[in-house]
C-alpha cells in the first residue's frame, strides 16, 4: 500500500491504524518484549518542574513525555500516528481538525480522560506555553461529545499535527489543575497527576525523578518497564562513568564527541544518532547585521567562505557531527540541497573582503566573537577556530568569553556583539523553531533566541508566512526552499553543524527511543532484556 | 560567662542583617537576569512570557523596593520562592542542609581524629621516619587542590577499582529498610568525605605536631616528668590537651571555609548538598535561593564560632574568666 503524505487533508481511521501497525511491527517482531525492570536514564538536564504545558525545553520534555499522553505521536519519520486520539480528519478547507479520542483512557488518579480535559489542556498551552506560534492560529477548541475534539483555526495551520505530539501539548487533568491558581507557579507542577504510561512518584531537584508504571495506561500491555529513574549528573563525564559502571543503562542527548568515541570503543554499549530529527539541534555563527562591517552582506559571505566546515566536523568533532547548510537540519522534511553551501574558498573570501574595502589595500576588519560558555566542543573550540581561520583572510578576531550563560544571553539579547556562536533547535516544524530567527516582526531587544541578528527581508517574511499556512506538503516544501535560499544568500547566520546528539544504551535496552522526538517521546515500548 | 555570649549574639544579629543587605546588593551586579535563564531553559520565549516572568517574581520593581520587600519577608523567616525551582527557598535549603552537614561533619571529624593522632605520633620523635612521613603526606595533602584529589579518587575507586559509588548520596534503585539506606548513604559518603577531609587532615597533623613540640618544651611538662608521671600520661593528658587548643580554634574558624570547600567536593561527586544548590542557583541567577544559602551559611559560621568559644573554654578553664 502507498502511505498517505504526512500532511494530507484527509487522513482517515483506516490509514492511521494501518500505519501505526506498520510503524511498531518491525521493532517488536524480532523478539517478544519482556515485562518489568528499572531503566536508569542518565541526564545532565535540570528541569524546573514537570508540567510541559507551561514549560518548554528538553529538561522538562523528557520526563513529561512519560507522565503525560498527547493526542498524537511520531515514529522514526514525520508521519503522525494515533496516540490518545485514535483518528483525525481535516475539513476540506483545512481549517477544522476533528479528532476522535480512544475510549476508556484514564488519568493516574483513575478519572476518565475526556474531550473536556483535552480542550482545557490545549487552552492552557495556547495561553501559557513559551512557543506562542504553536496554537496562535486556533480560534476555538470544542468538545461536542466526550470522545470528540474539534479545533477551529482562522487559517490552515499544517504544523498543528506536530504540535499535538509528544512533549509540546500534554493532556492535563482539568479536575486537578483547574483550581484557580496561576498554572505557571502551581505547586502541583512538581508532582503532577498525568495521563501517560508512567506516573511520577518522586522529583528531587538536581538529583532524580522516579517514574512508576501506570497500570491503567490506555494502551493494552504497555508500558513494558516497571520503572524509569532519571538520574541527574553534574556533567557528561560523570554520566558516562555511570553508564560504564552499570549504574545507568541509557544516556540520551550526549553531545561530547570525545566521550561518544570513547564509549563506542568500550564494549557492551550501543551508540546511535537516531532520535533527534524533531529537536533539530543546530550550531551556528550568528552575525549582528547592524554591527559596523558586518552590515555589508559581502563581508558576511566572505567570513563564511573562510570557514572550513569540514575541519570542524571532522577534526574538532571527530567526524560525528553533520555539516549544517541552511535553517533546518538534514532530517527535516523541509531540508533542501538548493542553497549556497559556502564551501571553503579562501580566495573568494579575500576577493569579497577587498570589494567591501577591507583586507589588502583597505582597512583591517576587527571583530569580536562570543560563544555560549560551558560547551567546549560545540561552542568555544569553534569560536577559537573561527578566529584562526579568519586571520588567514586578514580579519582580526578577538574571542570574548562569558563567565556563564546569563552573561552571554544578556550580551546577545541587547545586541552587544559582532558575531556569536549559538545553538538553536528547529523543534520539528519551521513555524515553531525556525521562523523566530529570521522574521522582521521578531526583532525584539532583550529576548534571547529572537531575531537577535536584526535581519529583515520582507520577501523572506512573505515566503515563510505563506509556507506556514500552506496545507499541501509539496508546495509548502517549495516555499520553504525559496525562503532558505534567500536566507543563505543574505546570510544573517552562517550555519556550521548539527549538534551531534547521541543516545548511548546498554545491551539490555531494547526498542530505545529513536522516534523523531527521541527521549522526548513516550518510552512505553522500551523494554529490558533480563 | 554569659555576658560575653550575649554580646556575641548581638553582634551576630547585626552581622546577619549586614550580610543580607550586602548579598542582596552584590548579586545585582552579576550580568543577566533570571528571566533570561528561564527563557534559555525553555529553548526561547516570547517578549510577553519574559515580561510575565519578571512580573511574577517582582523583578520589574525598582531595586530599593525589592530590597525592602525582601528584608521584610526575610525577618519573618520567609526567604521567598525559588525562581528556578518554583518552591519555597526554605524547603529547598532544608532538604540540602542535612547532606552538607553530614558531609562536612564526617570530613571534619575524620580530619580531626586522624590528623591530631598523626601529629602526636610525629611529635614523639621529631626527627624519626614517622615524623618525616607525616610531614611529606601533609604537604601533599595540603597542596593538592580539592577538585583534583576528588577527580583522582573518582578515577581510582569509581572506574579502575570500582569499590565506591562516585555520584549522588543514595542509590534510588536499591530498595530496603532504614539500615540498608543508612549503609547505602555511608557507602556513598566515603569518597567525598575522604576528599574534603584530606586537606584538613594535613593541616591538623601539621598543627598538632608543631603545637605538641612547643608544649613538650614547656616547664610544666618537665615538672611532670620530674615527678615521675609516665610518658603516656605526659603525652596524652598534659601535653595533648593543651596542644589541642590551637587546633580547635583553627578548626572552628575553618568551618566556614570547609563549607566553601564543600561546594567543590559536592560538585565533583554530585552530592545533593548546599554546595551544588549554590552553584546551580548562581548559574540560574536564582537570587532568592542564593541569598538564602548565604544566609544559612552565615548562620552556620556564627554558630560554629560560638561553639568554638565554648569548647575552648572547656579545654582551658582560664579562658572562661578572661574576657
Amino acid at each position: 500500500m502507498t502511505l498517505p503524505p504526512a500532511f494530507s487533508r484527509r487522513f482517515l481511521l483506516a490509514g492511521a491504524v494501518a500505519l501505526a501497525a506498520l510503524a511498531t511491527a518491525p521493532a517488536l517482531s524480532a523478539q517478544e518484549a519482556q515485562q518489568g525492570g528499572t531503566l536508569v536514564v542518565a541526564s545532565v538536564q535540570k528541569p524546573r518542574h514537570l508540567n510541559a504545558a507551561v514549560q518548554s525545553g528538553i529538561a522538562t520534555g523528557v520526563p513529561a513525555a512519560q507522565i503525560f499522553a498527547t493526542l498524537l505521536r511520531y515514529g522514526e519519520d514525520f508521519t503522525p500516528q494515533p496516540y490518545l486520539a485514535e483518528s483525525w480528519e481535516f475539513s476540506d478547507d483545512s481549517k477544522v481538525l476533528t479528532l476522535k479520542l480512544r475510549g476508556g483512557a484514564t488519568f493516574h488518579d483513575g478519572q476518565p480522560i475526556t474531550a473536556e480535559d483535552v480542550i482545557w489542556s490545549l487552552g492552557v498551552v495556547k495561553e501559557n506555553h513559551p512557543f506562542s506560534s504553536m496554537l496562535e492560529p486556533v480560534e476555538a477548541f470544542e468538545a461536542p461529545d466526550p470522545q470528540t475534539v474539534v479545533i477551529r483555526m482562522k487559517q490552515p495551520h499544517p504544523a498543528i499535527l506536530l504540535v499535538l505530539s509528544s512533549a509540546l501539548t500534554p493532556i492535563l487533568p482539568k479536575h486537578v489543575f483547574d483550581d484557580g491558581q496561576d498554572i505557571k507557579s502551581n505547586p502541583k507542577n512538581n508532582l503532577p497527576v498525568g495521563s501517560g504510561p508512567f506516573k511520577v512518584t518522586a522529583f528531587e531537584p538536581g538529583q532524580h525523578i522516579i517514574l512508576e508504571r501506570y497500570d491503567g495506561f490506555f494502551l493494552e500491555g504497555k508500558p513494558y518497564l516497571d520503572r524509569i529513574v532519571i538520574r541527574q549528573y553534574q556533567d557528561a563525564n560523570s554520566g558516562v562513568l555511570a553508564l560504564e559502571s552499570g549504574e545507568a543503562q541509557m544516556f540520551p542527548l550526549l553531545d561530547s564527541t570525545r566521550l561518544i568515541r570513547r564509549l563506542e570503543k568500550s564494549g557492551g554499549l550501543t551508540v546511535t544518532d537516531q532520535g533527534y530529527a524533531g529537536i533539530g539541534p543546530m550550531n551556528w555563527l550568528a552575525f549582528n547585521t547592524k554591527s559596523p562591517g558586518l552590515s555589508d552582506v559581502r563581508v558576511r559571505q566572505a567570513i563564511a567562505y573562510a570557514i572550513d566546515r569540514n575541519f570542524i566536523t571532522k577534526a574538532l568533532h571527530s567526524g560525528l557531527s553533520k555539516p549544517a547548510i541552511e535553517p533546518v537540519v538534514q532530517g527535516s522534511p523541509f531540508f533542501t540541497e538548493e542553497v549556497e553551501h559556502y564551501d571553503f574558498d579562501l580566495d573568494k573570501s579575500k576577493a569579497l573582503l577587498a570589494e567591501a574595502g577591507f583586507g589588502e589595500g583597505g582597512k583591517t576588519l576587527k571583530l569580536r566573537i562570543d560563544y555560549i560558555p560551558d560547551n567546549e566542543e560545540q561552542q568555544r573550540a569553534i569560536a577559537e577556530y573561527v578566529k584562526a581561520a579568519l586571520a588567514k583572510a586578514g580579519v582580526e578576531v578577538a574571542v570574548r568569553a562569558s563567565p556563564d550563560f546569563p552573561t552571554w544571553a544578556q550580551r546577545v539579547a541587547s545586541y552587544d556583539f559582532d558575531m556569536t556562536m549559538d545553538q538553536v533547535f528547529n523543534w520539528g516544524d519551521p513555524v515553531i523553531g525556525v521562523n523566530r530567527t529570521y522574521l522582521c516582526s521578531n526583532i525584539r531587544e532583550g529576548i534571547i533566541w529572537s531575531n537577535t541578528q536584526q535581519y529583515c527581508n520582507e520577501g523572506v517574511d512573505k515566503l515563510m508566512n505563506e509556507a506556514g499556512v500552506e496545507p499541501d506538503l509539496t508546495r509548502r516544501k517549495d516555499l520553504y526552499a525559496q525562503a532558505f535560499k534567500q536566507i543563505t544568500t543574505d546570510i544573517p547566520i552562517h550555519f556550521i553543524n548539527e549538534v551531534p546528539y547521541h543516545t548511548v544504551y546498554s545491551q539490555a535496552v531494547q526498542n530505545p527511543p529513536v522516534s523523531i522526538w527521541g527521549a522526548m517521546g513516550p518510552m512505553d515500548e522500551v523494554w529490558l532484556k533480563q | 560567662m554569659f555576658r560575653p555570649i550575649l554580646r556575641q549574639l548581638l553582634y551576630a544579629a547585626a552581622l546577619i542583617l549586614a550580610v543580607l543587605v550586602l548579598n542582596f546588593l552584590l548579586i545585582q551586579l552579576a550580568p543577566g537576569d533570571p528571566a533570561e535563564v528561564i527563557a534559555g531553559e525553555m529553548g526561547g520565549a516570547s517578549a510577553e512570557v519574559m515580561a510575565a516572568i519578571r512580573q511574577q517574581y517582582g523583578l520589574d520593581k525598582p531595586l530599593p523596593t525589592q530590597l525592602a520587600l525582601y528584608l521584610g519577608r526575610a525577618l519573618q523567616g520567609d526567604l521567598g520562592m525559588s525562581y528556578f525551582y518554583n518552591r519555597p527557598v526554605v524547603d529547598l535549603i532544608l532538604s540540602r542542609l542535612g547532606p552538607t552537614l553530614l558531609l562536612v561533619a564526617t570530613a571534619l571529624g575524620f580530619a580531626l581524629v586522624v590528623g591530631t593522632r598523626l601529629g602526636m605520633l610525629a611529635s614523639r620523635n621529631p626527627r624519626g621516619i614517622a615524623s618525616a612521613l607525616v610531614t611529606v603526606l601533609s604537604l601533599i595533602g595540603y597542596s593538592a587542590p580539592v577538585f583534583w584529589t576528588g577527580l583522582m579518587l573518582v578515577i581510582l575507586f569509581g572506574a579502575t577499582i570500582p569499590l565506591f559509588p562516585i555520584a549522588g548520596m543514595i542509590d534510588v534503585v536499591k530498595q530496603g529498610g532504614p539500615l540498608v539506606r543508612a549503609l547505602d548513604i555511608a557507602h556513598h559518603l566515603v569518597l567525598p568525605a575522604l576528599t574534603l577531609g584530606l586537606v584538613y587532615l594535613a593541616q591538623y597533623s601539621r598543627l598538632t605536631r608543631a603545637s605538641m613540640l612547643e608544649v613538650l618544651g614547656a616547664d610544666y611538662i618537665r615538672t611532670a616528668r620530674a615527678k615521675g608521671v609516665s610518658e603516656r600520661q605526659v603525652f596524652g593528658r598534659h601535653a595533648f590537651r593543651n596542644a589541642l587548643l590551637p587546633v580547635v580554634t583553627v578548626a572552628g574558624m575553618q568551618f566556614g571555609a570547609i563549607i566553601s570547600g564543600a561546594v567543590l567536593v559536592e560538585t565533583v561527586f554530585s552530592w545533593p548538598g548546599l554546595g551544588t544548590l549554590a552553584f546551580q542557583s548562581i548559574l540560574a541567577r536564582d537570587y532568592p535561593t542564593v541569598l538564602g544559602i548565604l544566609f544559612f551559611s552565615t548562620l552556620i559560621v556564627i554558630i560554629a564560632n560560638l561553639l568554638t568559644d565554648f569548647v575552648s573554654r572547656l579545654l582551658d578553664p582560664r579562658l572562661a574568666g578572661g574576657r
